[in-house]
């Protein structure tokens, strides 16, 4: 793709302002990272608080029978309450998955608000349009901005700027205002950090973003922490650690299939997946070195055989340490399994890990 | 007295006497960003110019690092393994890669001078 194709998000002269080292990502020309770096960016969110520009994902609202999403995703979507937000996986036909997403049902409104990843924006709503023809429409609103403010000081920075709002708990989300722009602003976030994202109208982000920047715990992260700061978490990334030839159960995604759905197995491929079986699974992987292995770096098991491949991997700022996440051949998957990781030609130990690396931070309901 | 070259892959090498010193340019401490890892040629390793001779692995990628010039290792720098941010802080100087002896001094005599470099990273 050449540069004249790529296109910008509202906030993209911002970056500029900032500092931002712009790159390609997803179609879009995003800030890999600010003058700050990747490290200190990362270290800093964890700290204190870190604001995003996410408004290359795509938002979108889902009008009519919204119950019929679950034929093409197996979460829970009739049974989520009034105000709360969920994280489901959109299935193709033979059950791979062909993205994963958040939705939300807004009190006291009858759409879902829809949020996808960038890269398959347009052929998850083609998907989700086709599949649920007749009952249900999307209505795509790619031009609205989403901006993530994540980290332990978020609420108290955004709190400024939108009264009320740090009384939500994680995953709650609800229609607000933020620096006098209406918004929708969900407890959610994929840095494990406490946090918000915020889906304002394009034409407001710059104003809320300067809004937010202008606050003493907050600083802009690029895409380079924050994919380092979602590996810690051990979260997915979507077109890396899944994709459409990978199913549910091997990629650890089954707590995202709701009980209901589970017992009725009414979901692209449903017996086939809750049945189980398959040969590989995605697990969390500690080199025990300093060494970082990257994408693509084969597993190899004691003897020296091939038993997988890494789909993430890199340096993890708040561990001080490498990380990765890959999948293996299920008799390698359990904790604890020691593997090699064939980084240039030498074989360096590495541990199976339990994912996430580092603690999420969440602002759970108090019970 | 010692004397300094650079290379288009953005090495230095700093020939005292009879023994050189190899690491890599602030412009490309900077263009790596955060170095988080290297990994350094054992001592006694022939290395060629222009052949690999390290690995430096930062929280972007992993990016060889070519002799400037054949030779022989000498020595490592041990501070890196502990602390890589040393690329970072001091690229020209405490964080330096790995030392030559048997340095090629044809080879070494073909490099950019500092002011070459200088106008040689100007043009990127």
């Amino acid at each position: 793709m050449t540069d004249e194709n790529l296109r910008r998000t509202p906030l993209y002269a911002l970056h500029l302002e900032l500092g931002g080292k712009m790159v390609p990502f997803a179609g879009y020309e995003m800030p890999v990272q600010y003058p700050a770096g990747v490290l200190k960016e990362h270290l800093h969110t964890r700290e204190k608080a870190g604001l995003f520009d996410v408004s290359h994902m795509g938002q979108g609202f889902l009008a009519g029978d919204t119950a019929a999403l679950e034929r093409v995703t197996p979460a829970d979507v009739a049974g989520l309450k009034d105000g709360m937000q969920r994280y489901g996986l959109l299935l193709g036909d033979t059950g791979t998955i062909l993205d994963d997403f958040m939705f939300s049902r807004l009190a006291g409104e009858t759409d879902l608000y829809l949020v996808v990843n960038a890269g398959t924006k347009e052929a998850d709503f083609a998907h989700i349009g086709e599949k649920l023809k007749g009952v249900a429409t999307i209505t795509p609103r790619f031009d609205r901005a989403l901006l993530a403010l994540q980290g332990p000081a978020a609420a108290a920075a955004l709190e400024r700027h939108s009264p009320g709002i740090s009384d939500l708990t994680f995953m709650q989300v609800k229609r607000t205002t933020v620096a006098g722009a209406p918004a929708i602003i969900s407890r959610t976030g994929y840095t494990g950090e406490d946090g918000f994202e915020i889906s304002i109208e394009g034409t407001d982000a710059e104003k809320v973003a300067r809004a937010l920047l202008a606050e003493a715990e907050v600083l802009p992260i690029g895409l380079g922490a924050r994919d380092s700061l979602r590996l810690e978490a051990g979260l997915c990334l979507y077109g890396h650690d899944i994709d459409d030839t990978i199913n549910p159960a091997e990629a650890s995604l089954m707590w995202s299939i709701g009980k209901r759905r589970k017992e009725a197995k009414d979901f692209p491929a449903g017996e086939k997946i809750m049945a189980g079986g398959f040969a590989k699974k995605l697990v969390g992987i500690r080199p025990e070195g300093r060494a970082p292995a990257r994408e693509g770096t084969e597993i190899a098991d004691k003897s020296g055989r091939v038993i997988g491949k890494v789909t993430s991997g890199g340096f993890g700022p708040s561990l001080n340490a490498p990380l990765a996440m890959g999948y293996v051949e299920t008799a390698f998957a359990a904790a604890g399994t020691p593997v090699d990781l064939m980084v240039r030609g030498k074989a360096l130990p590495a541990i199976v890990s339990s994912m996430p690396f580092v603690p999420h931070n969440y602002r759970r309901p108090q019970k | 007295m010692s004397e300094v070259r650079y290379t288009d892959q953005h090495e230095w090498i700093r020939l005292d006497g009879d023994e050189a010193t190899v690491g890599i340019t602030k412009y490309a401490a900077e263009s790596l960003g955060d170095v988080v890892f290297v990994e350094l040629p054992a001592s006694g390793k022939a290395v060629t110019a222009g052949g690999e001779a390290a690995v430096v692995e930062s929280v972007k990628a992993a990016s060889d690092i070519y002799a400037p010039a054949g030779g022989t290792v000498s020595a490592a720098n041990p501070e890196l393994e502990a602390t890589p941010s040393k690329v970072n802080e001091d690229p020209e100087g405490e964080g330096w890669f790995f030392k030559l002896k048997n340095v090629n001094k044809d080879e070494f005599g073909k490099l950019m001078d500092a002011d070459a470099y200088a106008k040689f990273v100007e043009g990127l």
